[in-house]
């Protein structure tokens, strides 16, 4: 079987003291070994909650329904010792703000060794190093680094670092969640190489989450984007980026312009207002308070995700459906 | 509104570490700001971008070289730096950080013309202020406090407590990485409209090459403490002549982009600065023989700090040596 990851109807509830917080609404989404599939939002569109979900680490307050399968196995259900071992090994997550999610006084080299050690406990010692020392070599760091302390590296290396942690028990789905945010562009071409020879060369499935619409362009094969906790507009990577249908993924992409594109000098594109507050999500369309294209139908009933073209899903009563889709 | 010319010359900002060491943050710099053009400064951490900037508003002493406001040398008494403080105003990254969690946005934005002296109908001040900076209608955000604010809004204030001074130049370090794609068009949109409208000159310090195409007349290229590259953002983008900008250039992520050029390593540490050309050990031309012919400059010949000027320029022994060999050509 090829299919590493399903979600199906999945929707993710946080009970907050002002009221139920709805991140994730009705999401269906799938990633197969070798794919990456990209997931583009802003902040509080449910991105990371839908990242959480995946190995059962969102919080206590969230209610989960829907279904989310990792290799056929239902992780929603599943029992501890079978999460415990779904972790690391069978899928493994890239966080952000790599300076925080490692420990600061440990050397790097025993936190990638961490995983391998309670996973396989029965490996050697000498060949948990050697492992390490591979896993090193594979993001681009040489093997002399695992003696380092997290501060005596750069962002960019306390990133590759996590890379080989997320690897070190060779799981077939990698969640990499908004990897290369806080970098330099040079430093993330850099880390989106590694990346892109993960899946070339192992055949990981990797869900890539980002608000950088062309960052995810260029790294994905599927693209899905959200907005107020639903996906909007899902297809491939390329059609989507050149040719979006949905109002906010055209204006999702013109936001980072192309450099030396004529029709962005002197006019930085952007859209009015803020993402909305899950809490509070406006009434129809949950994008139509922000849209240029809105009008009274749109206020009416939430547009449903629909095949709109050959393979590509739009949630917009403004977009016609034609070239054959359905 | 008078107009402001703000200049570095040959500035240098050096910082003893323990141990005795030097980092050169930043390893003399000329450019030039004046009111009513914006110019981006642009580079990766530890370029020195954010010290230059820092030592352009006399928040950092130079070591070397001097910061000229309109002509004069700036001195860093306190009297000498109040009135110039309130003619540049310096718009700090992560909005979030930047304003005090305890201050309404009405004594935020006040808090600077109180400072200075320069409140005389304050509450219009402060409400002309914001509706400058997009903040309508402002009296409905007097009394809010930064965390029921968004990213956009918190920015907003910020520009707008510098607003309240009516200064002749914004300084802003990073004014959108720390803010949502969709609102990083709209504050840029506003640094171009305050240029239009008020004739400010900004200059935006950014890693955001996408940025300085938005909306800069001019870009300065830094690494490692210097200027590299600069000229009219046109040209810059189009025809970049020092092979760091046009690696930086080739990895701005697009899908139908130049063959990217990914650079090995980062950039060095400023106490160790590689003696040459500071970028050669990096330098992909030189790594693939196209600079063959300057080769011993690059790895010997250390390059003037590169003047400021309208025109395009980098320094660089084989953008020199090309240039020579043009004029050459042109008898």
């Amino acid at each position: 079987m090829s299919e590493l990851l399903r979600m199906e109807s999945l929707s993710v509830t946080y009970r907050t003291e002002e009221g139920p917080l709805p991140a994730v609404r009705d999401v269906d989404l799938v990633v197969d070994r070798g794919e990456v599939v990209g997931v583009a939002g802003e902040s509080g569109c449910g991105k990371s909650t839908l990242a959480s979900t995946v190995l059962r680490l969102q919080p206590a307050s969230a209610t989960v329904t829907g279904t989310v399968l990792v290799d056929g196995e239902d992780v929603l259900t599943m029992r501890w010792a079978d999460l415990r071992a779904l972790r690391w090994a069978g899928a493994s997550i890239v966080f952000q703000g790599a300076l925080h999610s490692l420990n600061a006084v440990r050397r790097v080299g025993q936190q990638i060794a961490e995983p391998i050690r309670l996973h396989e406990p029965s490996v050697s010692d000498a060949e948990v190093d050697r492992r390490v020392g591979e896993l090193l070599e594979e993001v681009g760091l040489p093997v002399s680094r695992a003696r380092a302390y997290p501060h005596q590296l750069s962002g960019g290396q306390r990133q590759r670092v996590m890379i080989a942690m997320a690897l070190a028990c060779r799981p077939a789905l990698i969640i990499a969640d908004e990897p290369t945010t806080a970098l330099d562009v040079m430093v993330q071409a850099q880390v989106l190489d590694v990346l892109s020879a993960l899946v070339r060369e192992r055949g990981v499935g990797m869900l890539l989450i980002s608000h950088d619409l062309s960052v995810l362009a260029d790294m994905s094969d599927r693209i899905a984007v959200m907005y107020g906790g639903r996906v909007v507009e899902q297809g491939r990577a390329d059609q989507l980026f050149t040719d979006p249908l949905h109002p906010y993924t055209t204006a999702l992409g013109a936001s980072f312009p192309r450099v030396g594109d004529p029709a962005a000098r002197y006019a930085p594109a952007g859209l009015a207002g803020d993402p909305p507050d899950p809490r509070e999500l406006p009434p129809g369309c949950s994008f139509h308070p922000r849209c240029p294209l809105a009008s009274e139908e749109c206020t009416r009933a939430e547009p449903v995700l629909e095949l709109k073209r050959p393979d590509r899903s739009v949630a917009c009563v403004k977009v016609p459906v034609t070239g054959g889709a359905r | 509104m008078t107009g402001l010319t703000l200049e570095a010359r040959d500035l240098a900002v050096a910082f003893l570490l323990r141990g005795g060491e030097v980092a050169t943050a930043l390893d003399g710099a000329d450019l030039t700001v004046r009111s009513g053009e914006i110019v981006a400064l642009v580079g990766e951490s530890g370029s020195g971008k954010t010290t230059l900037a820092r030592a352009l508003v006399g928040l950092q002493p130079p070591s070397r070289g001097e910061v000229l406001v309109d002509g004069v040398s700036l001195g860093y008494r306190t009297r000498d730096l109040k009135p110039f403080r309130r003619r540049v105003q310096m718009i700090l990254q992560d909005p979030a950080g930047a304003l005090n969690p305890r201050h309404t946005v009405y004594d935020s934005v006040a808090e600077g013309l109180r400072l200075h002296g320069l409140s005389v109908n304050e509450e219009q001040q402060v409400a002309e202020a914001l509706a400058m900076a997009g903040l309508r209608p402002p009296e409905r955000l007097f009394l809010r406090y930064p965390h029921e604010l968004s990213g956009g809004q918190r920015q907003r204030v910020l520009i707008a407590g510098a607003l309240a001074l009516k200064p002749d130049l914004l300084i802003a370090d990073e004014p959108v990485s720390s803010l949502d794609a969709s609102i990083r068009g709209e504050i840029l949109a506003l640094l171009l409209k305050l240029r239009a409208e008020l004739g400010l000159g900004v200059l935006v310090v950014t890693h955001d090459l996408g940025l300085a195409w938005n909306i800069a007349d001019r870009t300065a290229v830094m690494y490692l403490g210097r200027i590299v590259e600069a000229g009219p953002t046109e040209e810059v983008v189009a025809a970049p002549q020092h092979p760091y900008t046009q690696a930086l250039l080739s990895v701005v992520p697009e899908i139908d982009r130049l063959e990217p050029v990914v650079l090995e390593g980062e950039v060095p540490d400023p106490t160790r600065i590689p003696r040459g050309c500071r970028f050669h050990p990096r330098c992909p031309a030189l790594a693939s023989g196209l600079a063959v012919l300057v080769e011993d400059a690059c790895r010997t010949v250390p390059l003037p700090v590169l003047p400021a000027s309208e025109g395009h320029r980098a320094a660089c022994h084989l953008a020199a040596a090309r240039l020579e060999s043009e004029e050459w050509s042109h008898g």
